[in-house]
Order: C-alpha cells, then sequence, then structure tokens
C-alpha cells in the first residue's frame, strides 16, 4: 500500500512530519518498507526557453535550437516539432532523463550529423496528453526558466507492508484511524457533500438467487450527461504516485476511492448496457474481454455481472471491454458492491486474475462502505466531469456476523505482561471504531464493521498491545531449568555422526530434498517415485530415495571444474513415500579421484574400495558399534560395482543393514558423464543403528589383563580363491575362542607361481593365554591344529 | 711395589690412545679379562704380606674404579661421536610436504544449528523433530489458517498430489502440533529442520532451514518471549549488548504476533550486528493463538505461551558475512572449504559457540 503525507492529512489533523509518520506506523505493525521520491526521473523535466530556433542543415524537417535552461549558456537541442520557435517557453529534458511514455533513456546523440544535448518533449511523450503533435507550450516568463516542471513531484511516498488481517489499511483512511489512535494526530470527519439527486436509476439491478451467490450487496448510482476528460494535476499525481497509470477522469475517480477508502468502485458505460444488471453465477463456457484486454472464459458459478447481452465483468475482480468507459462516455453507471471473500478468492485463482480490487475483496471490504463509496465517486465525477446524478440504488443485504465479544481486563496482563486501565482500553478500543459496554470486570466490545479480522478477546488485546506500544512489554529474563533431555538418542546420533564423517575428511554438503528422477532411479528401489506436482524445474521433480542422487550430481559438477579429488558427504532424509513419516535418516558419503595424487614420498593411488570400507567401519565404531557386532558380507546394492561393494549389517548377514560400501557401478559412471574412473561411496543406514540399553560405564566388562606373554605365528595357505578372507578369519578364531585373541590377515596373492582359481593368503594369528605361559609344544600342538581344521574345511595346502 | 704407578700409567695411557669402539674392546680385555693386568693385580693381593695388603688392596680399587670410568667415558664419547657423524649425514629438507591427510568440514548451516541448540538448550529447551512431507491439516488449518485464507499466499507450497492435501512443509511450525498432540504439557521445545517453499531468486531458495520455538505452561507470557530472544540473539551473535525491535504483525497462528529486527551498522563493508541506526528483520514469533492449543489438545483456559520462528540460513549468513543463499546448496567444494568448520569445533557454553 502505497501513500504519502499529504495523501494522508485528508483524514488526519497531524503535526508530525513524515519520518516520525512512518516511525509510528511501523511500532504499530504497519510496516514502512521504504520511503521514496514518488518519481525521481520527474525532476529532470525544467520549463525552458527556445532562444533561437534555426533549420537543421541536413534535414527539412528538423530544426537545431539554442535552448536556455537556466543552467547559465546555451544548450544545443534538435527538434523536429513544427511548433518549435524563437522565444517559447517548452519543457526540456536533459541527457538522463527517461521519457514517461516510452521508458527510453535519453542520450546525448547524433541526430542527422549534429549532437543534440536532450531533447523538448511534447504532452503524449510526458505521458500527459494524446497529442502528439509538437511540443509542449509553456506560458512562462523569464524568471520560471530553469524550475522543475513538474510541481509537487518532489512529494515522498511510503510503500506500507499491510499483512492479510488488516484490509482496512489497503486505504489511506485507515492508516490515518490507526495513526490517530496511537496518538500521532486526530481523525477528520468524513465530508459528506449535499447533492441534489432526483431521478431514479433509469438501469434495474437484481441479484439473483442462487446457491451460492458471491455477491451480497450491489449499490449504484447513475449519472448522466457527464463530460469524460483527463485528470486535473492533482489527482493524476495521486494516480501516479501509486504507480498507476492516469486514464481519464472517471476512471481514475474509481481508483483514488479504492485507494482512499479501501472501497472498490466501478464505473459502466451506461449506454452500453444491454436494458438491466443482473448479477448472476456464471455458466460454463460463458466468456467476455477483460479491461486488462484479455478474453476470459468461464466456469461454472462464478460471481458474473450481466446484462441481457451477456457477462459485463466478474463481480469485484475485473471489469470488461463492452462496458467500458472512454473518454466519449456521457452516461454512466457507478458500481459499489459487497462481494465475498471466498467466491472472489476461488474465481481468481481458477482464472489467474491478480487486480487491486480483487485483492481488497478477497481480504473483506467494509460491506458498510457502500454508500460511502457511491457518495464520494459520485460527488468527485459531479465535480469534474459535470452531470446529474440519480438516487442511489442499493439492492441486496448481508447478515452482520460481528459478535460481541466479552473483555476481562484482567486478561490483558495475564498474556502481555504489564497491566493497563479500562480507562486506556476504553479510549484505545474506541479510537478504533468499537462500540464499548462496561460491565463488572469485563468490557463488551462490538468490534467496527471494517475489522473482520477481530472476533475474540486476543484479537483486542493485540489491537491494545499494538497501540500502547511492543516497547512497553516487560523483559522477563529466562528461567534455565530444564524439564526434559535436550537431545533423544536418534539426535545425539545424528550430530555426532555428522562430525565422525567429516572427521574422516568428507566435506558436508546439504542439497535440496529433491531431485532429477532420471539421477534417482538409478540409485532407487521404489516401486513408484515421488513426484512433485508442481517442481521447480523439471530436473527436480522427485523426492529423492537416495542421498546419491544429489551428491553425485553435486561431484559431476565439481569434477567438471577439474576438482577432481573430492570426499563429500551429507546427513538427512530420502524419502520411501508421500506420506509424512514415511522418510529415514541416512548419511551418504562419496569420494572420488586420487588417495595421492602426484606425491614425492607416497605412490600415486586412487581411491579404492579399502579406502570407504575402512571409513564406514570406524563410522560405526565410532557411533558405538563394535567390530564384533559387524558382519561384513558381499551382499549388494544394483548401483555398486557388482564384485566391488558389500554390506556391513548388524550381528549375521541377514541383520539389520548398517552400512552398504563400495565402487559405484561403472556404468552409472559413464551414463551420468563424470569423468572420472571411480567414485566410492557408503550409505549408513542411521535408522538402524541400535541405542544401547546400558551406559559405556555399566557396558564394560572387569578390566582384565594376562600375565603371560603373548605369541604371534604366521601362517600362509594356497586355497580355492572363493574363499573370502572373512571366512578363513573366522573359521581361525572358532578353533580356540580362548586363546585365539585376533586372526590378521596380512598378504594375499593371485598370479606367477599359483594355480589359477587358487589364491595365497597369509596371516597371523595372535595367542593370548590367560592362566600360564605357553610352551612350544602348546604353540606347536594349537598351530597343528589350525593347519589341519583350515586344510579339512577348505582343502587348501600350507605354502611352503 | 714400586712398578704400581708405572702400571698405573701405562693402563692411562692405553686408553688414551684408543680410538674406536673395537681397539676399546681390545684393551678391555687386556686390563678386564681373564689374563687382564688389573685381573691378574687383584690376583697377587693375596700372596702379600698382611702389612701391605690392604693398602694395595685399595690402591689397586681406586685403579679399578678409574679405569672403569674412564673406559665408560670413551665409551660415550664414541656412542657420541658415532651418532654426531651419523646426524651429519641424515639432513633432509624438512620443508618438504608431509603425507596426505583429509580434513573435512561442517556445513555452516549445521554448525548454526549446533550454535543455536546449544544456546537454547541454556534456557531449558529440548530439541523435537517433524517430518518433512506433511498434510495440509499439520502445516495450515491446525495452525489456524484455513483454506482460502489469503495468509496461504504467503506460503508457495510444493504439493505431492492433486489434492493438495499432501506438501512439502512450508515452515517448522507444524512441530508445534504434533508435539503438543504427542504429549502433555508444559512444552518447551525447539524444532529444526528443512522448511520448502516454491520460491527462487537472488534471496529465495526452493528449500532453507528454519528453527521453531514454543513455550507453553500456565503462567508465560509475552514478556517471557521477549526475554528468551533476547537471550538467544545476545548469545548468537555474541555481543554484549544488542538493539533489539518487537514490532506488531501477523501470523494466523500467533496472536499478537512480532517481527523482531537487530539494530546494525555497515563498517568497512562488513556487517556489524548489535549497534547502529539500521534495522534487520530477523525472526517472527507471537503468543501462541489459543485456536491452535485448541486444534492441539490444550486447553487455553489454563495454558498459554508464545511462539518463534527464525531462518537458520539467514542467521548464518549475518554471522558469517555469507551473501548469497543460494550458494549454500550448490556443493561447490570450494565454498564449502571456505564457509565449512572443523568437525571438532563443537559448539558448546563452556567453550565458546565460536573461535
Amino acid at each position: 500500500m502505497i501513500t504519502s503525507l499529504s495523501w494522508l492529512k485528508n483524514h488526519l489533523t497531524t503535526k508530525a512530519n513524515l519520518n516520525q509518520v512512518a516511525e509510528r506506523l511501523t511500532e504499530i505493525g504497519l510496516e514502512v518498507e521504504n520511503i521514496k521520491s514518488s518519481n525521481d526521473n520527474l525532476d529532470n523535466f525544467i520549463v525552458c526557453k527556445i532562444i533561437k530556433s534555426q533549420k537543421h542543415p541536413n534535414a527539412d524537417k528538423l530544426k537545431l535550437c539554442d535552448v536556455d535552461v537556466g543552467s547559465g549558456g546555451l544548450i544545443k537541442v534538435v527538434c523536429g516539432a513544427s511548433n518549435a520557435r524563437d522565444g517559447l517557453f517548452a519543457v526540456y529534458a536533459p541527457p538522463g532523463a527517461v521519457i514517461p511514455k516510452t521508458n527510453m533513456k535519453l542520450k546525448v546523440a547524433k541526430i542527422r550529423g549534429i549532437e543534440s544535448h536532450g531533447m523538448l518533449c511534447s504532452g503524449y511523450e510526458l505521458d500527459e496528453s494524446s497529442d502528439k503533435e509538437g511540443i509542449i507550450e509553456l506560458n512562462k516568463k523569464e524568471k520560471n526558466i530553469g524550475d522543475k516542471y513538474f510541481k509537487n513531484v518532489g512529494e515522498k511516498t511510503m510503500d506500507i507492508a499491510i499483512t492479510p488481517n488488516r484490509p482496512d489499511c489497503l486505504g489511506v483512511r485507515g492508516i490515518a484511524r490507526d495513526l490517530a489512535s496511537s496518538g500521532l494526530g486526530n481523525l477528520k470527519k468524513e465530508s459528506s457533500a449535499k447533492i441534489n439527486q432526483k431521478f431514479k436509476s433509469p438501469i434495474k439491478v437484481s441479484i439473483k438467487k442462487e446457491k451460492i451467490q458471491g455477491c451480497g450487496i450491489f449499490g449504484s448510482v447513475y449519472i448522466k450527461n457527464v463530460q469524460n476528460k483527463e485528470s486535473p494535476d492533482w489527482l493524476k499525481k495521486r494516480i501516479i504516485s501509486l504507480g498507476l497509470k492516469p486514464i481519464s477522469a472517471i476512471v481514475d475517480v474509481t481508483n483514488y476511492v479504492m485507494f482512499d477508502l479501501n472501497r472498490p468502485l466501478h464505473a459502466y458505460d451506461a449506454n452500453k448496457i444491454d436494458q438491466e444488471i443482473i448479477v448472476r453465477n456464471s455458466k460454463k463456457g460463458e466468456s467476455f474481454e477483460a479491461l486488462d484486454n484479455k478474453k476470459y472464459t468461464l466456469q461454472n458459478n462464478m460471481c458474473a455481472i450481466s446484462d441481457k447481452a451477456g457477462v459485463l465483468g466478474l463481480g469485484g475482480i475485473i471489469g470488461g471491454t463492452r462496458s467500458g468507459t472512454e473518454l466519449s462516455t456521457k452516461n454512466i453507471l457507478l458500481e459499489s458492491a459487497y462481494f465475498l471473500p471466498s467466491s472472489i478468492r476461488k474465481t481468481s485463482k481458477i482464472l489467474n486474475i491478480d487486480t487491486d480490487a480483487k485483492y481488497r475483496f478477497e481480504r473483506g471490504i467494509d460491506p458498510d462502505s457502500i454508500k460511502l463509496g457511491l457518495e464520494l465517486g459520485m460527488s468527485m465525477i459531479l465535480e469534474i466531469c459535470g452531470g446529474e446524478a440519480s438516487k442511489f440504488s442499493i439492492v441486496g443485504k448481508i447478515k452482520d456476523e460481528r459478535k460481541i465479544i466479552d473483555l476481562e481486563i484482567e486478561k490483558f496482563s495475564k498474556v502481555i505482561g504489564f497491566s493497563i486501565t479500562g480507562a486506556e482500553i476504553k479510549k484505545i478500543l474506541h479510537s478504533l471504531g468499537c462500540t464499548l459496554k462496561m460491565s463488572g470486570k469485563k468490557i463488551k466490545v462490538l468490534p467496527p464493521t471494517w475489522r473482520p479480522d477481530i472476533k475474540e478477546d486476543i484479537d483486542l488485546i493485540e489491537e491494545l498491545t499494538r497501540i500502547k506500544g511492543y516497547d512497553k512489554v516487560p523483559l522477563i529474563n529466562p528461567e534455565k531449568e530444564n524439564i526434559k533431555d535436550v537431545l533423544n538418542y536418534k539426535q545425539k546420533l545424528f550430530h555426532f555422526s555428522q562430525r565422525s564423517v567429516a572427521s574422516k575428511g568428507f566435506t558436508e554438503a546439504i542439497t535440496w530434498s529433491f531431485t532429477d528422477s532420471k539421477t534417482d532411479s538409478l540409485f532407487s528401489e521404489l516401486k513408484n517415485e515421488i513426484k512433485l506436482s508442481n517442481p521447480i524445474s523439471s530436473d527436480l521433480d522427485v523426492l529423492r530415495s537416495s542421498l546419491y542422487s544429489n551428491l553425485i550430481i553435486s561431484a559431476k559438477k565439481n569434477i567438471h571444474r577439474n576438482f577432481e579429488d573430492l570426499m563429500l558427504f551429507e546427513i538427512g532424509p530420502v524419502f520411501k513415500g508421500n506420506k509424512p513419516g514415511e522418510q529415514s535418516t541416512m548419511i551418504g558419503a562419496i569420494k572420488t579421484g586420487k588417495y595421492s595424487r602426484k606425491n614425492w614420498i607416497e605412490k600415486e593411488r586412487n581411491f579404492d574400495v579399502f579406502d570407504i570400507k575402512s571409513d564406514a567401519l570406524r563410522t560405526l565404531n565410532e557411533v558405538g558399534i563394535d567390530n564384533s557386532r559387524i558382519t561384513v558380507s558381499n551382499k549388494t546394492k544394483k548401483w555398486y560395482h557388482p564384485g566391488r561393494s558389500g554390506l556391513l549389517s548388524l550381528g549375521s548377514t541377514s541383520g539389520p543393514e548398517l552400512a552398504y560400501f563400495g565402487e559405484i557401478h561403472p556404468s552409472i559412471i559413464k551414463k551420468l558423464d563424470l569423468r572420472t574412473d571411480n567414485i566410492l561411496g557408503f550409505e549408513i543406514f542411521l535408522d538402524n543403528v541400535p541405542e544401547s540399553r546400558k551406559k559405556i560405564r555399566e557396558a564394560k566388562p572387569q578390566y582384565m589383563v594376562s600375565d603371560y606373554q603373548k605369541v604371534v605365528r604366521d601362517f600362509a595357505f594356497v586355497i580355492d580363491a572363493k574363499y573370502s578372507s572373512g571366512e578363513i578369519i573366522n573359521l581361525v578364531k572358532k578353533i580356540d575362542k580362548e586363546l585365539i585373541k585376533s586372526v590378521k590377515i596380512f598378504d594375499v596373492y593371485q598370479g606367477d607361481n599359483i594355480t589359477p582359481g587358487k589364491k595365497s593368503i597369509a596371516f597371523n594369528v595372535t595367542l593370548e593365554p590367560k592362566d600360564k605361559t605357553l610352551s612350544e609344544k602348546d604353540i606347536d600342538q594349537i598351530s597343528k591344529k589350525i593347519i589341519s581344521t583350515v586344510q579339512e574345511v577348505t582343502g587348501a595346502s600350507l605354502r611352503s | 711395589m714400586e712398578n704400581f704407578n708405572q702400571i698405573e700409567t701405562n693402563i692411562l695411557n692405553r686408553i688414551k690412545n684408543v680410538n674406536d669402539h673395537k681397539s676399546l674392546d681390545l684393551v678391555k680385555t687386556e686390563i678386564f679379562g681373564k689374563k687382564g693386568i688389573i685381573t691378574e693385580l687383584f690376583q697377587k693381593i693375596g700372596n702379600l704380606d698382611q702389612g701391605h695388603r690392604k693398602e694395595f688392596a685399595s690402591k689397586l680399587n681406586n685403579l679399578k674404579i678409574k679405569v672403569t670410568e674412564l673406559l665408560e667415558k670413551k665409551l660415550i664419547d664414541f656412542d657420541q661421536s658415532e651418532i654426531n657423524k651419523k646426524l651429519r649425514n641424515e639432513k633432509i629438507d624438512v620443508t618438504l610436504p608431509g603425507r596426505t591427510y583429509f580434513a573435512g568440514k561442517i556445513h555452516p548451516v549445521s554448525q548454526v544449528i549446533d550454535e543455536v541448540t546449544s544456546i537454547f538448550s541454556e534456557i531449558g529447551f529440548s530439541v523435537e523433530e517433524g517430518p518433512d512431507v506433511e498434510n495440509e491439516y499439520y502445516n495450515f488449518s491446525a495452525l489456524n489458517t484455513p483454506e482460502n485464507h489469503p495468509a496461504r499466499d504467503m506460503h508457495d507450497t510444493f504439493y505431492l498430489d492433486r489434492s493438495k492435501n499432501l506438501l512439502l512443509r512450508t515452515h517448522t511450525s507444524p512441530v508445534q502440533i504434533r508435539t503438543m498432540l504427542k504429549s502433555k504439557p508444559p512444552f518447551k521445545i525447539i524444532a529444526p529442520g528443512r522448511t520448502y517453499r516454491h520460491d527462487s531468486d537472488q534471496t529465495h531458495s526452493p528449500m532453507f532451514h528454519q528453527l521453531e520455538g514454543l513455550h507453553i505452561d500456565k503462567n508465560v507470557n509475552m514478556g517471557h518471549l521477549k526475554g528468551c530472544l533476547y537471550y538467544f540473539v545476545k548469545k548468537f551473535f555474541e555481543v554484549e549488548k544488542v538493539k533489539i525491535r518487537f514490532r506488531p504483525s501477523h501470523f494466523p497462528f500467533t496472536e499478537p504476533s512480532a517481527e523482531v529486527d537487530i539494530g546494525y551498522k555497515i563498517q568497512d563493508g562488513k556487517i556489524k550486528i548489535g549497534e547502529g541506526d539500521k534495522w534487520l528483520e530477523i525472526l517472527g514469533c507471537g503468543m501462541v493463538h489459543p485456536n491452535v492449543l485448541k486444534n492441539a489438545k490444550v486447553n487455553p483456559k489454563q495454558y498459554q505461551g508464545y511462539a518463534f520462528g527464525v531462518g537458520i540460513d539467514r542467521l548464518a549468513m549475518l554471522k558469517y558475512g555469507i551473501n548469497d543463499l543460494r550458494a549454500f546448496f550448490e556443493s561447490d567444494i570450494r565454498w564449502l572449504e571456505f564457509y565449512g568448520f572443523d568437525p571438532l569445533d563443537v559448539p558448546t557454553n563452556y567453550r565458546g559457540l565460536s573461535r
């Protein structure tokens, strides 16, 4: 909502200046977003005098003028107007000025070989008249040279953000009322002019009975013998200050009243109405051409203002061209009506129309303002355009839905924290337009018709706080007592694992929860993708079902920027369905490129599966799952390299999935044009990480160490390649769970000297006796058992 | 016995002339070996008469100590000179880079969530969460924003179905409803999380982060709201004093509603929070509307309280001088490394929020 101090003063007696007003408005909830000159550009246009005008040497129809703009010397301007002549006072626009009609910015330019410094303007170019012929001729004196042509454009306007609950402040009067209530002046009485309205409107208006009729009241006045014209200067300037274009006096008046009183009006050319006005619901397929020059085809049950011939316009939203007023219009019908917010909203959404009137009606217009609007609109039109007005015709009626609210005085301090007296309450609410009656400790309050937002006592309490000032609310220091634990287990796990992964060298990314369906499907096992009905763009069309989708897209962007060694991770939701709660929390991490690139001390090598496996395992260890509870298997998902990936599960292979890890499938890397030969990744299912029932201090067994020497023995076998290291480790460990502390693979080899299909595997076994030092004989015995067991179970042979 | 001195001089000279480990070992054998000079002298003691024996034994012992010390000193000298020799050959260029290690970073949004959580945990709040996908009821209707209410226009919504029942939450406020429905008052919670609006330009991103706050009890009034937020702003921006302004506004789910501005100024091209004569809006808040309490099965005649919502990304931008919101989610490794935090920088109250 835009307004200015002078406009506010039409309704408010105040001594406050613009800054004081703006500050107060913000304090009472009408936030002034900015203050600006209504149009700084217009200050550029200056009264000048053509000292000498001669023919352009290179063009017959052009003139070369020496112009005095009051800056000392003379300025050379090329002009095409036939009326440019010596001694004429005119309007000069310097280079840099923007011509209002064309929005063209002037520059110093050569016109037919001669430089022109600016321009002499026509009324058409200044958007003041339709007269394109010739430049404006001013009746001025020498002393006016150099003056600004546009007077009063210097008046600053305020742009006020009006919240949806305050339709009344979409009119200047509403804003003035709030200012007066806050003590910054007095609200002026509404002036009513005495107009002689002798005859009855010749145009009959009826509101058809419908199941849902969007129009409650239709008020109108017929004005005959008007002479439509350009609006007077003051009105044009007001209209321009609103960011609107002056059109004609009649249209400008309807706009003015809308912004002045938050009372939309509509003017019809009465001669173009076919007999009568019928307000009825539209039928599907009916159409009309609206004032925005678009043709709209209507659905059933939209509130249509029509005549015998068909739809004229959509009530409260937009009028039609068929009955539009023109400069030649002689008789008009001026409408001031009440339309239901829900109906306006529904229709405008379907047809996608947004107008100032629609914006106001859907927020709620004062149903009591019908007559007020007609009076102001009518008297302004009569004053500017002349004519004779009929008696008002007001058809229809709506129920007054306001309820009397009981306000307990004490409730204010209970909610707000400071007290207010009954007298203050009365004063403030009265100034806002409420009707009050004391009844003991309660006040019975009837809100004004223009405040549809005031429905219950809390709304009144807000009004009182707002007008008293939020700065009056005391500041009470917070108590430092916790009702419950700050974080639950899942939340602690989230924050801990986030930093755990980052500490392994991964950089945290936060990406959209939505992604590209084509990419996501590569990493998804969902039957149906979770589509957005209205995606922001076609490549962000589904909710992600994997963290890999966006991570890989991000990796690609970075790799293409030549950042080829990357470690990225994200922790957050992935989606399994489109219902609330069908999501789980995961960690996804990827690494690509080399562990060490061109390194003087280390051998250059790519990141590989065992890097990513360690990252995943260590993270799981750090969040509290010991390696002894994790089973590694070669179970995998379709987006991994089938031979270079695996699963970490809790307990057994079929236990809850903790994490998948491995190389991303080479065909995906190719398909997505990643320009790298290896991307490794892991996905941790945080929701499957179990909460330990015991605290660490309770879960740990007693500290026990053996006093006896530990013994380490190495073994090497040639074994069928199908056996995994994990199987061998488990096999050996089982031989003597007490004695064998650990089994560690230190070499695996396939190639020369080893039969194809077999591999050489070497491991060492650590023995930790608990009750005696092992003798050579003891060690021999267990070694033999290890060898025979491995041989028997796997058919391996001991390597010499 | 005259030649004892001679022997002593002899021994000491031989040791003196030793130049390496090997000859030192030889000399040692010559002196202390089975047939070594001193060994043999000790053997002679028994043959001496009573009168000389004591004196000789004492002299011999002294010689033994002297020689032993001398030998040890020689040994140390040799070790030392050997080490010194080795050291002279072992000079490397320590300015060469060390072995590879990897340092990751925490995203500024995550860092700020931790900072904010730490602050609110100090004044009794615990953390709640809610789903990213919501239904229309929790996101709007239960929050006193009925269908066809113009306030819904302030939230451009992503929908997941045609009937517009399923959507991506436009704010974290539905967590208020979920929290109140699953438990009994009092409530004192914050809820950080992802939020979504169908909006994308320089200052809007289709996904962003909010932090919801809710405090409901029997006597929580607007003064408590003010105190809580003043505490938060002061702690978060780590300033002693901060200019703060509560300005009336409108949200359907609070009444009265307020927007909170903080004072700032631009100094040397950088924003300085807390002082100055410019105002910056940082959050919205208010007293929870009785209708919201009713919808959440809390009796508004017994309980009342406040709620607030703050943009986490915006807080991060202000505190850490980040200009472009959209860069937060573009995963440009250069940006992430520049604005990211060390994983060991866990914001806590006792160590301070930030270094």
